[in-house]
Order: structure tokens, then sequence, then C-alpha cells
């Protein structure tokens, strides 16, 4: 992915990021992310029915890294199954940990591709899609 | 003054903006630490032989030096504990948790650290006292007004900090003081942005408990200090037992305990942090407060001249005294700012700064804080100023 595309697909997330607000809704899952060594913090929902990923929001303050990559992952997991929302989370982790992963699976999310460069922005670039996996492993 | 041969840290081409959060070391106090250990490294308090009495001899001197610095009355007003934050702690859970009664009110402002803050509602939650808040100005002050205005006949502690570490305003803490010991009220005092910052006289402001840390005053992390009035600081219990505080114990109801300050010093103390302690305020000295105090003034002063001309830039605190300059870049998350300006080697803290009550109050919860101490420079400002100048900070910041 080229730069100027990355840096532009960072910031329109960050600026007009996907499902931001909470519905308060009870057939959600809800959890808190925060990062201790930083100040991100969010709150996840997460609705799943028969399997699937019907939808994900989030609200919260966060750095533009933690906002746009949560921003970009709702868009790539909404309408997926939960095995491939978690596939796609592993492979996108693994990126993040410089270990081998699967490119043409994370789609967007290769705009992080060099955030091992800056090991202080590792965790604001997982903190949201390590909300959504929790939340993922934690639905039936 | 350039300051760079005597703080091996001022040589590593970094422009280091968060002594609020803790300061650098001059030379001095790493060498007074490296001499401890490795000249007459062993415990205090034992005279059984030559290199031991040396230690308790700079141990104690150190003591003296701290009763000196803040012009307490006696030795034993003074406590080693670990900072600050142990110092408030041993304040609320060995004083007050003892003499404060149900629905008695502890008043603290909005713009506390957590160290002067949670020790409070943990024990409002035990023993059912109340804790208010006085309120701010606008421009997030304290004035003798509003502390008037908050008292009630149940107030009997106020526990505020002399300078806070997000406005950086300093608070009227002698006319404070005065006003509630007219009213039978102790006055806390959180100086860990205040003591080697601006004088501070325990006498003079009249202070009842005093609370600071060595390594926010070129101290070495890991020590600080609990001063009490005599008679107040006797009265405090241990909130730990063991080593070094007791005189005796041949059965539960047989124990007999140290006077001060020793019984509030259980094990072994921090000796190379304490005596590291001591060069840092000799230090201090020979700069001396008033001179320190002037030039974080000139140089925050500066900083917020030049930052208002940037239109992109907001400032929180440009009307308080003070040494720390509080902003945001219009647009950009806190910690995004700080990460782009950790791109030119500039330090500054983003974040709540752990005054978490204080989005109440500004209306906004993550800010970048810089903190000004005497080693600072205009060109370090400078620095600043042009690196803040940029229109594509948030760009910047990605790293991508």
């Amino acid at each position: 992915m080229e730069s100027n595309f990355k840096r532009a697909l960072i910031l329109e997330n960050y600026e007009k990021p996907l499902n931001k607000g909470l519905l308060n809704d009870n057939s959600y899952l809800r959890e808190n992310k925060n990062n201790s060594s930083c100040i991100d913090n969010f709150d996840i929902e997460l609705k799943v029915e028969d399997g699937i990923i019907k939808d994900i929001r989030f609200d919260g303050e966060a750095c533009a890294i933690a906002t746009s990559s949560m921003s970009i992952s709702i868009g790539l997991l909404i309408g997926k199954t939960k095995e491939e929302a978690l596939k796609i989370i592993e492979n996108y982790e693994n990126m993040i940990d410089e270990k081998e992963y699967d490119k043409d699976l994370i789609k967007d999310l290769n705009a992080y591709d060099d955030i091992y460069r800056q090991p202080a922005r590792k965790k604001c670039a997982t903190l949201g899609i390590s909300g959504i996996k929790d939340l993922i492993e934690k639905s039936e | 003054m350039n300051y760079k041969n005597d703080f091996p840290m001022l040589n590593k081409d970094i422009v280091y903006f968060d002594n609020g959060a803790t300061t650098l070391k001059p030379k001095c106090v790493i060498d007074s630490i490296c001499d401890y250990y490795s000249n007459y490294s062993s415990n205090a308090h034992r005279g059984d032989y030559k290199i031991s009495l040396k230690v308790n001899e700079a141990y104690e001197g150190v003591r003296n030096k701290i009763k000196e610095f803040i012009n307490a009355r006696r030795n034993d007003e003074i406590v080693f504990t670990s900072g600050s934050t142990d110092s408030l702690n041993m304040i609320v859970y060995g004083y007050f948790k003892y003499k404060l009664k149900e629905n008695d009110e502890v008043l603290v402002t909005k713009s506390e650290h957590a160290s002067n803050i949670l020790p409070w509602y943990e024990l409002s939650n035990e023993k059912k006292i109340k804790v208010n808040y006085i309120p701010l100005t606008e421009n997030h002050t304290v004035t003798l007004d509003n502390v008037i205005k908050s008292i009630t006949d149940k107030t009997k502690v106020i526990s505020i900090a002399h300078i806070t570490n997000v406005i950086g305003d300093i608070r009227p803490i002698k006319e404070i003081v005065e006003y509630a010991h007219n009213k039978g009220i102790l006055v806390v005092v959180d100086g860990a942005q205040s003591v080697g910052h601006t004088k501070v006289d325990v006498q003079d402001l009249d202070i009842d408990f005093l609370a600071f840390s060595a390594h926010k005053m070129l101290g070495p992390t890991g020590v600080g200090v609990l001063y009490g009035k005599y008679n107040l600081l006797n009265e405090v219990i241990p909130t730990k037992f063991g080593g070094g505080m007791n005189i005796s114990f041949t059965s539960k109801d047989m124990i007999e305990y140290k006077e001060l300050p020793y019984r509030l010093e259980a094990g072994t103390q921090n000796i190379a942090g304490v005596i590291g302690f001591g060069s840092a305020i000799d230090y201090i000295n020979k700069i001396g407060i008033d001179n320190i105090e002037e030039t974080c003034d000139t140089l925050k002063e500066y900083i917020i001249k030049e930052l208002k001309k940037i239109p992109h830039i907001k400032v929180y605190n440009e009307n308080v005294e003070g040494s720390i300059v509080t902003f945001n870049v219009k647009d950009v998350f806190a910690q995004d700012t700080a990460i782009y300006l950790d791109k030119y080697n500039i330090c500054v803290r983003s974040g709540s700064h752990c005054a978490k009550k204080l989005e109440d109050e500004l209306g906004i919860k993550n800010t970048c804080r810089v903190s000004i101490y005497f080693y600072n420079t205009k060109e370090d400002a400078d620095k600043l100023i042009n690196a803040l100048k940029n229109e594509n900070i948030l760009v910047e910041s990605l790293g991508v």
C-alpha cells in the first residue's frame, strides 16, 4: 500500500469513523478497552446473530491510529462469520507482531503494516480489534 | 546560565519538558548515590562499625538539610517516605482515619492529583465522611473566597496541592491556612509540584502536613518526605510495622515503638535515595530558589506568548502563574501531538495527568502539558514553538 494512500485512509477513518456512538441495546455485548500505557479508551458493542457479525459500535477518546484502525476493522468485520472474523483478526495481529500473515485477508488494515517501527503505537493499532475479538469469543 | 555540564541528560539532544512528571538529575546527585554504593554501603542506624556510622550521619544529615530547606522547627518533623503518594496515604490512613467521624467533611478540588483524591475517596467509603470540592474560578484557580464559601461546620480538613500539576496554578496557602485554623480546620498540602520550585516555609505558611517527592526536585525516584507539625505527627499511627520502628516486643500486648521520626520509617529505608536527595537540595540551594522560580516564570511567559500567535493552538492556562503550559492542537488528539513532538526529540506529556476530575472543569479530558524547570532554555522553547507551527501535525504524527 502506498504511503499517501495509507495516510489518506487513516485520516479519513479518524476524522469520520464508522459506527461511532453506542446504541446501549441489550442485544449487543459490550466491553471497555483501554490502553494502560497511554490514554486511548474505547467502549465497544457487538451484535452476533446466527454466527454472523451483524453490527459493531464504539465510542470513546483515542489517538488517530487507534480510532482509525477501529473504524477500518468495523468496516471489514461486519457481515463476516465469527470464524472468518477471528481469522482476519489473527492475521492482523500477526502483521503487527511482525509474524507471517495473509495480506489479502486483512484488506485496508494493511495501512498499518509499518506500525511495528513505532513500538509505542502497536497497542494503539490493536486496541479496538482486540476488544472486538474478546466480544466475539464471549458471544454464544 | 547553562546547566548542560551539570546534567548528563541535557547532553542527549533532547528537549525535556516533562518536569512535572519527574525532573532530570544533576551529576552530583548521581555521584552521591554511586559513592554510597561504592564506598560506604551499609545499613543506617547500626552503630557497630565505622562505615555504618558514616551512613547514619549522611542519612540524618539529609533530614537536617530538609528541615532547614522547608524551615521545619525540628528534625523529627521530617519523615522519609517513598514519595508524595506514600506521604499522603500516611496522613490520611495514619492520622485522619482515627480523627474523622461520620459526616465530617474534607475539602479538596477537582484539579488535585489522584494521590490527593483517591486516599480520601477510600476513607470516605470506609468512614462515611464526605469529600467536597472547592469550586475553581474560570481560570481553574482556587481563591480564599471560594474556600470560605465551601467551609461548613462539618469541615475538618482541607487537602490541596500548593501548585497543581495540570494547570500549574499556585494556591494562596498562607491565607487559606490562616482562615482554616481560625475555624479549627487542619490543612494538608501536596507539595509535589511546589517544593524545590518555589519557596516553601512550613512555619510561615503554618502548614499542618506537607507531602513532597525528591524526584520532582532533582533527586532520585522512590524517596519523599512527610512533614507534620510535631504534635500532629506524633499522633500519626504507623501504617507500616516492622524493623527499625520498634524498641521491643515480647508479646502482642507488650510492644514498644520508637519516637518520631523512626516510628514512621519501618524497614530499611531508601538510604541511597535519601543521600541523593541531600545532594539535590545542596544543588538547589546553590542555584537559589528565587532564581529557579524566576527562570521558570520567564520561560513560561515566553512560550505562552509565542503559542498564542499560532492559530491552531489552544492554551488552557494562559492567565495562571506557575511553570506549566497546558495546550492542545486543534483537531489533534493530545497523544498524537506528543508523539509528533517526540519525532523532534521534544518530550511533553499527554493525557489527563492523573487529575481525572479536572475534566469536569476544563470540559476536555486530555491535554498536552509542557512543564518547565530552570535548566530549560529559550532554545528549548523555540524548538517546541517551531515544531508546533507546523500545520500538518496530525499527518506527521501518524508515522506511516
